[in-house]
């Protein structure tokens, strides 16, 4: 028995199994505790995401945002970088895809790409500034993305209150032009005749021409497999990750770790910029004033760390999220359980995680006292 | 007349506002001096405010809901120590877990004791003293006395930051604190247990921001909602660097970090500068001064590592 456990303790992957079988527990008791049958709770939370096809695109639709988040944290974390102002970047991308989407005109399919080359350009300059005061400075950026945070949080206020972008009696930008939207049917074509009798020839296309669904699902998927790609199997990829596991070690086999810094910031920046472009051009189609930021880059923090800063992971560990969140609604709604109950079980999740480095050096003792 | 009533006014705003951040930013010294992370106390902030409002709900009385809110604190701060000093784990992953669970348990809590909804009863009736009642001054005759009017919570926090400072340079327990920060190895030789400071210091660190969270809900909001907290529990920890790790200078970095909040208050409706870039100065004030001073901005050197007996 105990070398069973010695044994499951040493994969690298049992201790991400093991966080999310303790995470569902301290889910269920906790939901137990505030007076909640678990097993129902859990099964409403279930069929809630699988009653229909429409929901689980609709789990995949929210997911796009903390996958983006995500691959932008554990691309930076796979070359020894904190990325925790994924929050600010996304925000960066939300303000450059609401701004460029409403004020410059231009044609079809060049507008919707322009958008986002611009938003991940912004947004990697905006991250690689902390890169910079780091490799300059000696800044941790780590705080200096904190500060970025609120910047960007403040500025994406400063922005949509100009009078010239604030929509007169409302609290939020103009709607961007149709030619910068990228969902797959416009919501018009959704209730149109036209739309009804696309759906009854195809009843399959239901889910993707009543939902949000659209190219940002597969842009998302396209990033995914070109950062895993990146870091396995080119020479920078291969640098950055060198970087990531011995600092000391790269910058004396003559790597420039400075510069690898600046880079991987960037695209790191880039691709949660993306997200937030991204996530405006899909589903509200403008930025609003915020109380307080929306928190997809904490989100996508925890999506990064249950996927072990695996680019594919991420996918899985943000569709994995993004339903608990779907089915989280789905008990309040239903059962009145509490939806936070989603974040009690994602922190102990996380908290699980933060106990990875341990499990060696548990299975190690338990070895020794065989 | 009108100008002094405003400067007064200003003042009591940015005291207001600073104080939860100065209960939070000593925290945050505390425990980064003895050699632990702790990028949870947004986190328990935010369990700190709603135990602190529930509990002064139930029972009356603003002064043990303090006393809940530390408690409540404690509690999260235990969880991350056991991680963090007992199981040697990822410190800012797991702070970054209690920030999770710290909000996500807060806000449960109180949607299970106030029928589904996300926020407490007000106690708004159960407020914190203010001083100038407490010093018995008749201040209905006054504007500027009003204005001036300041929580108790205020000198309470600015108490706790000399007797921060003067544990942590003027005895002998705070040469440990800061031993077990700088060189956790050396400390054990002469005899530290390190993890038990460690962990009194972690747990401390609970403590305060539980207590700056529950300023925040009693003496601010007046209760507990799931925005109450949104981000002081950053700022402190940037105030906590901003001060360089010492108790003095992060009350000086909180106080500042208050006086924008309270400029974008004062000022709200004029056009002088647009509130949003006021709000903003203080993230960017730091990140500048760190690049400034980042010669002189030395972080304990054993933060965030833990520490495995009989280490050099």
């Amino acid at each position: 028995m105990r070398r069973f456990f010695v044994k499951v303790l040493k994969k690298p992957f049992s201790g991400v199994l093991i966080a999310l079988i303790i995470g569902f527990i301290v889910g269920a008791i906790t939901l137990a505790v505030g007076g909640f049958n678990p097993a129902t709770s859990y099964g409403l939370m279930f069929t809630g995401i699988f009653l229909n096809t429409r929901r689980v695109m609709q789990v995949l639709i929210n997911a796009v945002p903390i996958i983006m988040t995500g691959l932008a944290v554990a691309f930076a974390g796979k070359t020894g970088l904190f990325n925790i102002g994924a929050d600010g970047q996304f925000i960066i991308g939300q303000v450059a895809g609401a701004i460029l989407g409403y004020y410059v005109p231009m044609p079809g399919i060049l507008h919707p790409i322009f958008i986002m080359l611009c938003a991940f350009a912004i947004g990697g300059l905006y991250a690689s500034f902390a890169a910079f005061l780091k490799t300059k400075f000696g800044i941790h950026e780590v705080i200096s993305t904190i500060m970025l945070n609120w910047i960007a949080y403040y500025f994406m206020n400063f922005i949509i209150n100009m009078k010239s972008v604030k929509v007169p009696g409302s609290q939020h930008s103009p709607e961007i032009r149709d030619t910068a939207k990228i969902t797959f049917f416009s919501r018009e074509f959704r209730t149109s005749e036209a739309g009804e009798a696309l759906i009854a020839k195809h009843p399959w296309l239901d889910s993707i021409v009543r939902t949000d669904a659209g190219f940002a699902i597969l842009i998302m998927i396209v990033v995914a497999i070109l950062l895993w790609l990146i870091l396995k199997y080119t020479r920078i990829g291969f640098e950055l990750r060198a970087v990531g596991y011995n600092y000391y070690a790269a910058e004396f086999s003559a790597m420039p770790v400075k510069r690898n810094a600046l880079l991987s910031m960037f695209v790191s920046g880039g691709v949660a910029a993306l997200g937030g472009a991204m996530f405006v051009m899909t589903t509200p189609y403008y930025i609003s004033m915020l109380g307080s930021t929306e928190g997809y880059g904490w989100d996508g923090i925890a999506v990064a760390l249950i996927a072990g800063n695996n680019p594919i992971g991420c996918i899985f560990a943000g569709l994995l999220f993004s339903g608990l969140k779907f089915g989280g609604s789905e008990i309040q709604s239903r059962l009145g359980a509490p939806t936070e109950i989603i974040n009690i079980m994602i922190g102990v999740l996380v908290l699980c995680i933060a106990l990875v480095p341990a499990l060696p050096r548990l299975a190690e003792r338990l070895e020794g006292k065989e | 007349m009108q100008l002094l009533n405003t400067l007064l006014l200003t003042l009591s705003i940015t005291l207001m506002y600073s104080s939860p951040l100065i209960f939070t930013a000593l925290g945050g010294v505390i425990t980064q001096r003895s050699g632990v992370d702790n990028i949870g106390l947004e986190g328990m902030m935010a369990f700190g405010a709603c135990g602190g409002s529930i509990i002064c709900y139930f029972t009356g009385s603003p002064w043990i809901g303090l006393l809940a809110g530390a408690t409540f604190g404690a509690i999260l701060a235990l969880l991350h120590a056991f991680v963090a000093i007992t199981a040697k784990g990822n410190q800012i992953i797991s702070g970054i877990a209690i920030n999770f669970i710290g909000a996500g348990v807060a806000t449960f809590l109180t949607r299970f004791l106030f029928s589904g909804a996300a926020q407490s009863n007000s106690t708004i009736n159960l407020g914190i003293p203010k001083l100038f009642e407490l010093l018995g001054i008749d201040k209905s005759k006054s504007q500027l006395l009003q204005s001036a009017e300041i929580d108790i919570t205020v000198i309470i926090a600015f108490m706790f930051a000399i007797l921060i400072w003067f544990v942590l340079y003027k005895t002998k327990t705070g040469l440990r604190v800061r031993a077990c920060g700088e060189h956790p190895g050396a400390a054990d030789t002469l005899g530290i247990n390190v993890s038990r400071i460690r962990y009194i210091c972690t747990i401390l660190s609970g403590v305060m921001a539980g207590l700056g969270g529950a300023v925040t809900s009693l003496a601010i909001s007046y209760r507990y909602t799931p925005t109450v907290i949104t981000g002081q529990g950053f700022i402190a920890l940037a105030a906590v660097i901003f001060g360089n790790w010492k108790p003095i200078g992060a009350t000086m970095a909180c106080l500042l970090f208050g006086f924008a909040q309270a400029l974008t208050v004062v000022l709200a409706g004029t056009s002088w500068l647009p509130s949003q870039i006021l709000a903003m100065l203080p993230y960017a004030l730091t990140l500048f001064m760190l690049v400034i001073f980042v010669s002189r901005s030395r972080p304990p050197k054993a933060l965030g590592q833990p520490y495995f007996k009989g280490q050099a």
